[in-house]
C-alpha cells in the first residue's frame, strides 16, 4: 500500500497527517491512567492515612543512617555494575557490529536468554556452577586436591555483580551494537588520512559518534540494577539492601506503607532527575550521522588480530553468560542417579490431580499471549513517544497555546517514561488494587492488566532503543525526499521507517523478554488462572522434593527455548523489502 | 465492507441482549489464597457439583503479601473467602477487619488446641510445625550427632553447619524467630542469636534459597541443618526421583524446638455471596477437602477426623510440645522483635 502514491490510504493518511501530533497524548493518557492514578492513590493512603498529611515517615527517613547507607549502597553498586557491563559488553558490540563469522545470530540471540530467567533460577544456575559444590568448586578440588573449595562467592557483592552482568549484558551489547552496525567509515578514515592514529580515531571519532546509544544503554543497564531484588535477595543475602529490597519488606512484612512510599518516593526523584540530566545532555549532544547499510561494512575474521577479537570476546561470553545457562540445562537432566529426561517428562503428568497443575502448552501459550500483547502496545506506545521526543510530531498549527504547552511538557516525558523501570513493583501493584477498582476502570482482576504491566516496563526499553536511532537521521535526507515531492507521510515510511526498523525490532525483542520473564508486578494482579512459566517454576521451588527442584529447571529450559524461538521470530519480522540496516 | 461492519455491530447487539436477559448465572465464589496453596482439582470439582457454587482460587503473593493486599482492598474486597491467614499475620488481618465471623458447623470436628480466634472470624483449616530439618548422610559421612535441639546450634561443634530464614522476609523464617523467643524468653533470645551468629549461621530470604541454595540434602549448598517444615522429610520421599524407603532428611522435634503455624481461613467483609462463602468455609473444613491437606501442601488438616495419608504417617512426626505464643503477644511485639532481630543478625 505504502509504495503506491496514489493509493486512497495514502491520500487519507496527508490529510489526518497535521493531526498526528495528538499521538502523543496516548502514551501520555496511558501512563497517566496506569501508572500515575494507582500511584497517586497508594501515596494519598499512606501519607494521608486520616485525611491529614503524615510525613513522619519521610522525616524519618532522612534522619535515620541507615536508610542513607541504603541509598548509598543502591547507586554505588549500580554504577558499578553499570561501568562493568559496559566495559565488558563494548568489544562485544565491536565484534557484533563490525564481522562476519559462523554462527553469529544464534550467538546473539543465546546472549539475551539470561534476561528471560527468573532470578531464582539464574541464582540457582550461578550456585550449580559457583557455589560451594558446585561444578567449577568440585573439578578445582579434585585437579589441584584441595580440601576446601577455593571459590566462595555467595552472599559477596562479587555474586551480585557477577549476576547483574549476566542479565545485563546483552542490553549493552544489542543496543550498542545495532546503532554501531549503520555507522560510516568514511569519517574515520578521512582522519586516519589526515595522519590521525587508530587510537586516535577511537577516542575522536568512533567513541563520540557512539555516544548516544552508549548512554541510553548505561541508562538502562543502571536503572535496572538500580532496582534490582531478586540478585540482591538471593545471591546477596540479606547482608545487602537495595531501596527496592527495603520497600518490599517494610510494605509486605512490616505492612509499614508510609516508610514504602516514603522511600519510592526517593526512588523515582532520583531517577527522574537523573534521567532529566541525562535527556538533555543527550538532545544537545545527539549529531545527525550519514548512516550505512550493515552489510557492506562486515568484514571477514582474517588476520591474526582479527581472530584474537573476534574469539576473545566469545569466550569472554561464553564464560559469563554460557557457563551459567549450560549448568542450568546440565542440572535439568541430572537425576538424583545419573542422566534422565524425566523431569520434562513429569511436566506433562498431573501426578496428584491438583487444581494448580500448569499443562506446559498452557503455560507457553499464556506467557506467549502475554508477551505478543505487550510487544504491540510497548512498541506502538513507545515509537510513537520516540517519534514525539525526537521532535518529528507535525505541530497543529491553529492552536499556539495548545502548542506552547506541548512544547513545555515534552523535556518532562522523556524522564516520565523511565519512571516505571525505577518504580518497586509492590508500591506500583498495591495502587492497582486501591485505584482500579471502579467502573470504567475496574481493572485489578481482568488479564488486561497483565500486559499494560508489563508494557510499562517494557516501554521504557522500546523508547531508548529507537530514540538514538531517530535522532542520528540526518535531516537533509528528509529535505531531499520533499524537494523530490514526497510528503511527510511517505518521507516517514520511506525514508525514518528503514533506518529505525533494526532498532525498533531491538526494543520488540526487550518488550518480548520482560512480559516472558516477568514475576513481580503481575503478582499483585487478583487475576483467575492463567498460569504462566514463571509461575509454574516457582510452583515447582515452592516445595521439597528433588522431583520438583529437577522440574522447576526443566520449566526454566523451556522458557528460555520458547524465548530463544520468539527472538527469531521478531528478528525475522519486516514490512516491505527495506533492505538491511 | 459497511454490511459486514453493520452485521457485526448486529450480531454484537443480539449477544449483549442475551446476556443481559438470560437466566440467572450460577454463582461464582472467588478465593485468594498465598503461594503454596495447593489441592486436588477433583476435591473443588466436587463442591461446585453438590453446591452448583462455582469457585475460582486466585494466588496472592506469599502469606504476607497476601494479607496486606486483603487489608488494602478492605472496603471493597478481592474475593469472597480467604484460605491461609498464618497465626503470624492473624493479627494484621483482625486489626483491619476484613473478616464476617462465622460460627461454621465443622468446627466442632475441629482440634481446639488451634481456635486462636474466640470470635470465630477466622477459622483453623490447617497446621504445620515449623522445625529444624537435617541431612542425614551428611551427618552420618561426617560421624556427628545431629542437632537435638535449639541449644545444639550454639555448639561449636556445629559451627557452620545451619542456614535459616530471614524473619523479616521468610514466614518459616518468622516462625523460628518466635521459637527462640518462647525457648529463650524475651531477655534470652537476642543473646541467643549473637551465639547463632558466632557460629557462622546462614541466613537467606526466603525458604527457597535455604532449602535449594544452601542446604546439602537438596541443594549445591554445603549446610546440613536448614529450618523448614516437620513434614517436608515426607514430601522428600513422597517427590523423589526414585523410589526411597526411608526420608533423606529428617526433623527434630524436641520440646520448644519448634513452632506452630496455623492457618486460617475467614469470609471477607463486604462479599455480595455470604450465604455461598458459608458453604464453601464448611467444605474446606469438612474431610474431604481436609484430607487432600497434606499431600497438596504438606501440612496438617486441622480436622480430627480426617485420615492421614501412608506417606505423612510413616514419614513425619507431629512435636508434642511445640512453642507457642499467644496472638496478643505476637501482635504486640511482632515488629519491635523483628526489628530486633534484624538489628542483631543483619547488620
Amino acid at each position: 500500500m505504502v509504495s503506491n502514491p496514489g493509493s486512497k490510504v495514502n491520500s487519507v493518511l496527508r490529510r489526518l497527517w497535521p493531526l498526528a501530533g495528538l499521538l502523543i497524548w496516548l502514551p501520555v493518557l496511558f501512563f497517566i491512567l496506569f501508572y500515575f492514578y494507582p500511584l497517586g492513590t497508594i501515596f494519598k493512603v499512606s501519607f494521608f492515612p486520616e485525611g491529614g498529611l503524615q510525613l513522619g515517615a519521610l522525616r524519618d527517613i532522612i534522619t535515620t543512617p541507615y536508610y542513607w547507607h541504603i541509598l548509598w549502597f543502591t547507586v554505588w553498586q549500580a554504577t558499578l555494575s553499570t561501568i562493568l557491563v559496559l566495559i565488558l559488553a563494548f568489544p562485544g558490540a565491536y565484534v557484533f557490529a563490525r564481522y562476519r563469522f559462523r554462527g553469529k545470530d544464534t550467538i546473539r540471540t543465546i546472549s539475551t536468554l539470561p534476561f528471560v530467567l527468573p532470578t531464582v533460577v539464574v541464582a540457582n544456575a550461578f550456585l550449580a556452577l559457583i557455589g560451594t559444590r558446585g561444578i567449577l568448586n568440585t573439578l578445582l578440588m579434585e585437579v589441584f586436591n584441595l580440601p576446601q573449595p577455593p571459590i566462595n562467592l555467595q552472599y559477596t557483592i562479587w555474586a551480585i555483580l557477577l549476576a547483574h552482568i549476566f542479565f545485563n549484558y546483552s542490553v549493552a551489547l544489542r543496543i550498542i551494537s545495532s546503532a554501531w552496525q549503520n555507522l560510516g567509515p568514511e569519517l574515520g578514515q578521512a582522519a586516519q588520512m589526515l595522519g590521525a592514529s587508530p587510537r586516535r580515531v577511537f577516542w575522536s571519532i568512533t567513541l563520540p559518534m557512539l555516544r548516544g546509544p552508549v548512554m541510553a544503554a548505561a541508562v538502562l543497564v543502571f536503572i535496572f540494577c538500580f532496582t534490582s531484588f531478586g540478585v540482591i535477595l538471593i545471591l546477596g543475602g540479606p547482608r545487602f539492601a537495595t531501596i527496592e529490597v527495603e520497600i518490599y519488606r517494610q510494605a509486605v512484612y512490616l505492612f509499614n506503607l508510609p516508610i514504602a512510599a516514603a522511600l519510592s518516593i526517593f526512588q523515582i526523584l532520583f531517577t527522574f532527575v537523573f534521567m532529566w540530566f541525562y535527556t538533555r545532555y543527550q538532545a544537545e549532544t545527539s549529531r545527525p550521522l550519514e548512516l550505512r547499510s550493515a552489510q557492506g561494512l562486515e568484514k571477514p575474521v582474517r588476520t591474526l588480530r582479527d581472530y584474537f577479537i573476534v574469539y576473545g570476546n566469545l569466550v569472554l561470553m561464553l564464560l559469563l553468560l554460557g557457563l551459567p545457562l549450560a549448568a542450568l540445562v546440565l542440572r535439568s537432566f541430572q537425576g538424583s542417579d545419573g542422566w534422565t529426561v524425566r523431569y520434562y517428562q513429569e511436566l506433562f503428568v498431573n501426578r496428584q490431580g491438583s487444581l494448580f497443575f500448569v499443562p506446559p502448552a498452557e503455560a507457553i501459550l499464556n506467557s506467549t499471549g502475554f508477551a505478543m500483547a505487550t510487544v504491540l502496545l510497548a512498541t506502538s506506545l513507545g515509537l510513537i513517544s520516540a517519534w514525539a521526543l525526537a521532535g518529528k510530531t507535525p505541530e497543529i498549527y491553529k492552536n499556539r497555546l495548545f502548542n506552547r504547552f506541548q512544547a513545555a511538557l515534552k523535556p518532562l516525558l522523556d524522564p516520565m517514561f523511565m519512571l516505571p523501570l525505577a518504580t518497586s513493583a509492590v508500591t506500583l501493584g498495591f495502587g492497582f488494587i486501591l485505584a482500579l477498582n471502579k467502573p470504567p476502570l475496574n481493572l485489578r482482576r481482568s488479564l488486561v492488566l497483565v500486559p499494560i504491566a508489563h508494557t510499562l516496563v517494557a516501554m521504557p526499553f522500546v523508547i531508548r532503543s529507537v530514540l538514538p536511532a531517530m535522532r542520528r537521521i540526518n535531516p537533509r535526507l528528509r529535505e531531499a525526499a520533499s524537494i523530490l515531492g514526497a510528503d511527510p507521510p511517505h518521507v516517514m515510511f520511506h525514508v525514518d521507517w528503514p533506518l529505525i526498523r533494526r532498532a525498533l525490532l531491538v526494543g520488540a525483542v526487550f518488550a518480548f523478554t520482560i512480559s516472558m520473564g516477568e514475576f513481580g508486578a503481575t503478582i499483585f494482579i487478583a487475576r483467575p488462572q492463567t498460569p504462566t512459566m514463571p509461575i509454574a517454576i516457582y510452583r515447582f521451588l515452592s516445595q521439597p522434593g528433588a522431583l520438583n527442584y529437577g522440574q522447576a529447571m526443566a520449566m526454566s529450559c523451556l522458557l528460555m527455548l520458547v524465548c530463544a524461538a520468539g527472538f527469531v521470530a521478531i528478528e525475522r519480522f519486516r514490512i516491505g523489502d527495506e533492505g538491511e540496516f | 465492507m459497511k454490511n459486514i461492519f453493520v452485521l457485526m455491530v448486529l450480531v454484537l447487539t443480539m449477544f449483549a441482549s442475551l446476556i443481559g436477559c438470560g437466566q440467572q448465572e450460577p454463582v461464582t465464589l472467588r478465593m485468594m489464597t498465598h503461594d503454596s496453596f495447593d489441592i486436588a482439582a477433583e476435591t473443588m470439582a466436587r463442591f461446585t457439583e453438590e453446591t452448583g457454587i462455582a469457585v475460582e482460587v486466585f494466588k496472592a503473593g506469599d502469606a504476607g503479601a497476601m494479607v496486606n493486599q486483603a487489608a488494602l482492598a478492605a472496603d471493597d474486597p478481592l474475593a469472597d473467602v480467604i484460605y491461609g491467614v498464618d497465626n503470624a499475620f492473624l493479627s494484621r488481618a483482625i486489626s483491619n477487619d476484613i473478616f464476617i465471623p462465622y460460627e461454621s458447623p465443622v468446627l466442632e470436628e475441629i482440634s481446639d488446641d488451634l481456635k486462636l480466634d474466640p470470635q470465630n472470624r477466622a477459622l483453623p483449616v490447617d497446621f504445620g510445625d515449623i522445625c529444624l530439618n537435617y541431612d542425614r548422610k551428611w551427618f552420618s559421612a561426617n560421624s556427628l550427632e545431629p542437632p537435638q535441639s535449639l541449644d545444639d546450634l550454639i555448639d561449636p561443634a556445629y559451627s557452620g553447619l545451619t542456614v535459616v530464614e530471614n524473619a523479616a522476609t521468610s514466614s518459616p523464617g518468622l516462625a523460628f524467630l518466635l521459637a527462640t523467643i518462647d525457648t529463650y524468653g524475651e531477655d534470652g533470645y537476642l543473646d541467643y542469636w549473637r551465639k547463632l551468629v558466632a557460629n557462622d549461621v546462614l541466613v537467606t530470604d526466603g525458604w527457597e534459597d535455604a532449602y535449594y541454595g544452601a542446604f546439602s540434602a537438596s541443594s549445591d549448598g554445603n549446610r546440613p541443618i536448614v529450618v523448614s517444615y516437620a513434614s517436608s522429610p515426607a514430601a522428600e520421599v513422597f517427590f523423589a526421583d526414585t523410589e526411597l524407603e526411608i526420608a533423606p532428611t529428617a526433623a527434630v522435634i524436641s520440646d520448644g524446638s519448634c513452632f506452630r503455624q496455623i492457618e486460617f481461613a475467614g469470609i471477607l467483609k463486604g462479599t455480595e455471596h455470604e450465604e455461598e462463602a458459608r458453604q464453601l468455609v464448611d467444605f474446606l473444613l469438612s474431610r474431604p477437602f481436609q484430607e487432600d491437606i497434606p499431600l497438596h501442601m504438606f501440612v496438617y488438616p486441622a480436622n480430627e477426623n480426617a485420615q492421614l495419608p501412608a506417606v505423612f504417617l510413616e514419614h513425619t512426626q507431629v512435636p508434642e510440645h511445640p512453642a507457642s505464643i499467644s496472638l496478643e503477644e505476637i501482635a504486640a511485639n511482632r515488629e519491635a522483635w523483628v526489628q530486633a532481630w534484624t538489628e542483631t543478625v543483619i547488620r
